[in-house]
């Protein structure tokens, strides 16, 4: 008869992925490449978000950028249109997150010659991007007016991982209950070293902020 | 959805672990699942259903949930809580500066093993 044997495991599953993910980071620095996960829900204005960051930007960094997305390049070409910038589009085969390895394999198609900030724009989604550390040196987020100021109630390890939180489309907010304040308060519930930034990606209001915020990153991670 | 990643990474934790071993089969994968996890146990184990029948290693073999309720802490008035019920916030002393003590957990426990290939051999 076949012995029934219990091996005791006690290993948390993400163990792994954080080992890859530091040893991304690693390689990042030895390389003084800034890589930015940027997550949000679908529609929050990632896309129109980095057209214009990048256009005030792309004198003063190198740039590129990756779009990852379940299907489609829609992203990644209006990206390249829009701004003329190195830009690739990942497929996550279905999947609703990148993990260490799968930013790692999307690297590997960039030319980081002289490349000083890479982006990874994140599958739009406020709950599995979390879980998974992509090895960036930093996570932000867009938090969008019509989406609600109680967001970080609701999506609370989001909002703990991230480091900067842009409140985007605050055009409209005299069409809707949101109350920035409160947005901000939820924000630093969450995580207390959160920086909270209300833009307008349409108009261009508040950008240079997060312009500004991406150079002092940028020039901080090279120096260290 | 990323219940379906996380089965990925369990089948490649387990995989190495049956050959560090020299197991030819795995019939029970024990699992603590923390309450705000994020990971949804019946997702899990769909997901699970459908990857691990692939592999001869893991065929039929059953994924066990334990559940571990979310506990915070308040530093404050030293008390624990319930947060899914109270969330940030503590019940005793209505204080924010409370942190989560367990209830976060994914990870594997232990694996059963019903041969190993030392023994046909």
């Amino acid at each position: 008869m076949d012995e029934v044997k219990i091996i005791e495991i006690k290993k948390s599953v993400f163990a792994d992925n954080e080992k890859d993910a530091e040893a991304l980071r690693q390689e990042l620095k030895d390389k003084r490449v800034y890589l930015l996960n940027l997550m949000s829900s679908p529609g929050s204005g990632k896309t129109t978000t980095l057209i214009r960051t990048i256009n005030l930007l792309k004198d003063r960094l190198r740039i590129a950028v990756m779009e990852a997305d379940i299907d489609s390049d829609v992203d990644a070409v209006k990206i390249k249109e829009a701004t003329g910038i190195q830009s690739i589009q990942l497929h996550t085969g279905g999947m609703c997150h990148l993990d260490a390895e799968m930013t790692r394999q999307g690297l590997d198609n960039l030319d980081m010659t002289g490349t000083d900030l890479v982006i990874l724009e994140n599958v739009g989604n406020l709950v599995c991007p979390a879980e998974f550390d992509t090895g960036a040196v930093r996570n932000a987020m867009i938090l969008s007016v019509p989406e609600g100021d109680d967001k970080p109630l609701k999506y609370p390890l989001m909002f703990s991982v991230c480091d900067l939180v842009l409140v985007n489309k605050i055009d409209v907010l005299p069409y809707f209950d949101f109350d920035l304040e409160k947005c901000r308060a939820h924000v630093l519930q969450r995580n207390p070293a959160a920086q909270v930034i209300p833009i307008c990606a349409k108009t261009g209001e508040g950008v240079e902020a997060f312009a500004d915020w991406l150079v002092a990153q940028v020039q901080a991670w090279q120096e260290q | 959805m990323h219940e379906l990643g996380i089965v990925f990474y369990i089948i490649r934790d387990v995989k190495q672990v049956a050959e560090e071993n020299h197991v030819s089969h795995v019939s029970r994968v024990v699992m603590h699942i923390g309450e705000v996890s994020t990971v949804i146990p019946e997702y899990l184990t769909d997901c699970w259903r459908w990857a691990a029948d692939k592999e001869d290693l893991l065929r039929g073999c059953q994924l066990q949930v334990v559940p571990i309720p979310a506990v915070s802490y308040c530093g404050d008035c030293q008390q624990e809580f319930e947060t899914v019920r109270h969330g940030k916030t503590c019940p005793f002393c209505q204080s924010g500066n409370t942190w989560l003590l367990r209830g976060n957990e994914v990870e594997i426990q232990e694996i059963e093993v019903t041969n190993t290939l030392n023994n046909t051999t």
